[in-house]
């Protein structure tokens, strides 16, 4: 209805404003109509107030999405991870995830959205937008044609904030404020800027539509979130060593009831992060909701069901864990997907994460404590992969010849080639983050320390980072 | 007198407690504890990790009685307390030398 009542009005305009006076020959015959001065007047002020209208729509989607996104980190990733921790870790985890919601903001406002979204090499953006000079009320064309480059530009600046978070994952409980801090800001330059310049900025050695020489599929951060977090999450498990006492003593999540809370926010805050992920209000937004919602129930069922046939109960940690992992899976592929693909990509996911937590890790003996790895490595890298084989031009024709008809998208659609492309772009996101995060640990190691003291660990935390605790109950 | 500590099943408190009043026992004093026996707990499952869990809750229940009322409190107890599964609890006795009332120095068995 939206779209129609603009043409509606616009074809009465031209029919009285046009063929009216025409019809009715009260100028001379014989000549072409032509409108009147004050007709064009307005419809030049209409084709305006209907771009308006489009606009206003988009922006206001794009707003809330933005704010959905910042609420998978805050409360949600807060919640899920801070549940996971023994209680005597509960605040430095979450505030490990809150303190990213200004510091990244701050990187980000000087100097990160710039080198990840201005034009720049191949692999990394210059600093034409430092200080977000320029970045103002006035759409980016080849960023979203419908929004001001200012919500573009803060919608992608929640991605920059979780994406770091999710790595906290495999340093909790034992890894120094400070050095955390530092972690941080040097992870957030060295590995995420360069790696969404190189899939979603403009000239990006990977993007799919701005002239990427390897044009890969990520709809909403497959590879450029979830790849890098999860693999730099494996690099500082292997690098920090085990927590002390792994695994001979337990460390059971003490609140499975806080990670369940943020496991629901993480489902909802994701149709902002994947639905948005379309930067406009219209059909491609329903398809990523929808594809992202039935991913995360696919995955939800499949690692249940994998963990009650194997272990004969279907945990609840075990359900929202497969949600988690099915909503990491889908995010490259939901705005490609139709919603038969995203059922059988999430199920797949679903069923591979519940294997690399429970047999994967324990045979590699090392301690990524909340499975950061084993949900985000491995199911963004699944997503990825599986995108270049579930992706449809019926969905999105993402490409197109030189005609500018739709061509083959991903392997159903007989573009075999996609699934190397993506296959490019995951071994780029790996080579980045290993190496990226190799070379950082060091960094921050020798300038400040990585971990904790032994004593400051057994005393957790809360108390011996921060001078609190979570849970006074005496109080 | 007899100092009774009975260490109970958190789900058969109410019922000891009830059983324990209408036998004439007046005061108590109650804690929850965690602890073991022979039955030594049970195992949770956490994303593949299985950790056992070998202190469960029970509730401790302390009571000083004169030496006539020790008999029946013990048979309030062990009615009320016994489900009959492992993990019931135990029973522990012994003397008292001495009782005082902080109030008014009361002492021995006019002090309980």
């Amino acid at each position: 209805m939206r779209r129609i009542l603009p043409k509606l009005i616009l074809g009465m305009v031209v029919f009285f404003g046009v063929l009216a006076p025409a019809a009715f020959p009260q100028t001379p015959a014989n000549t072409t109509p032509v409108a009147s001065p004050q007709v064009q007047d307005r419809l030049v002020k209409l084709e305006q107030q209907v771009a308006d209208a489009r606009s206003a729509g988009d922006n206001a989607w794009m707003l809330v999405c933005a704010a959905l996104v910042l609420m998978m980190t805050g409360p949600g990733l807060a919640l899920f991870y801070g549940g996971l921790v023994r209680k005597k870790n509960v605040l430095g985890t979450m505030m490990q995830s809150f303190i990213l919601m200004a510091l990244i903001t701050l990187l980000w406002a000087l100097f990160g959205y710039s080198l990840a979204f201005h034009e720049g090499n191949r692999i990394i953006g210059d600093f034409g937008y430092l200080f977000l000079r320029g970045v103002g009320a006035a759409p980016d064309a080849d960023y979203a044609a419908t929004i001001p480059q200012q919500t573009f530009m803060v919608y992608q600046l929640m991605f920059a904030i979780i994406t770091p978070g999710l790595i906290a994952g495999a340093f909790a409980e034992r890894m120094k404020f400070s050095a955390m801090l530092l972690f941080m800001i040097l992870w957030s330059v060295i590995v995420y800027d360069p790696m969404a310049h190189m899939v979603w900025g403009k000239g990006g050695l990977l993007n799919a539509s701005l002239g990427g020489a390897f044009p890969t599929l990520d709809f909403a951060g497959g590879t450029v979130v979830h790849v890098t977090s999860g693999v730099s999450a494996l690099v500082c498990a292997l690098y920090l060593g085990k927590r002390l006492g792994f695994p001979k003593q337990p460390m059971p999540p003490h609140s499975v009831v806080l990670s369940f809370i943020g496991a629901c926010l993480l489902w909802v805050g994701w149709f902002g992060f994947n639905a948005g992920s379309a930067l406009a209000a219209g059909s491609l937004a329903t398809s990523a909701f929808v594809a992202t919602h039935f991913g995360a129930a696919a995955a939800t069922l499949g690692w249940v069901a994998a963990e009650w046939f194997r272990n004969g109960k279907a945990s609840v940690l075990g359900a929202i864990s497969g949600a988690v992992a099915g909503l990491v899976a889908i995010t490259p592929a939901a705005g490609f997907v139709g919603p038969m693909s995203a059922l059988v990509i999430g199920a797949i996911a679903g069923v591979v994460c519940f294997l690399m937590v429970t047999k994967v890790k324990g045979l590699f003996g090392y301690d990524d404590s909340l499975d950061a790895f084993g949900v985000h490595g491995a199911g963004g890298t699944l997503g990825a992969l599986l995108t270049g084989i579930f992706a449809a031009k019926a969905v999105n024709p993402v490409f197109k010849d030189a005609q500018g008809a739709a061509t083959a998208v991903g392997l159903i659609d007989g573009n075999a080639g996609q699934v190397l492309n993506q296959l490019v772009a995951i071994v780029i996101a790996w080579i980045l983050a290993i190496v990226g995060t190799l070379v950082i640990l060091k960094v921050v190691d020798l300038v400040v320390g990585l971990r904790v003291s032994e004593e400051q660990e057994v005393e957790g935390l809360d108390l011996s980072q921060h001078g609190e605790e979570g849970y006074n109950l005496e109080a | 007198m007899k100092k009774i500590e009975a260490i109970v099943q958190p789900s058969r408190f109410d019922a000891v407690k009830s059983a324990l009043q209408e036998v004439g026992v007046e005061g108590m004093t109650i804690s929850d504890v965690r602890g073991h026996g022979r039955q030594k707990g049970h195992t949770e499952v956490y994303r593949g990790s299985e950790y056992t869990v070998d202190l469960l809750p029970k509730i401790k229940i302390e009571m000083v009685v004169t030496d006539s009322l020790a008999t029946p409190a013990i048979q309030a107890i062990l009615g009320a307390a016994r489900t009959g599964k492992i993990g019931d609890g135990k029973i522990f006795v012994t003397s008292v030398e001495e009782a005082i009332r902080i109030r008014n120095e009361d002492r021995g068995e006019a002090a309980l």
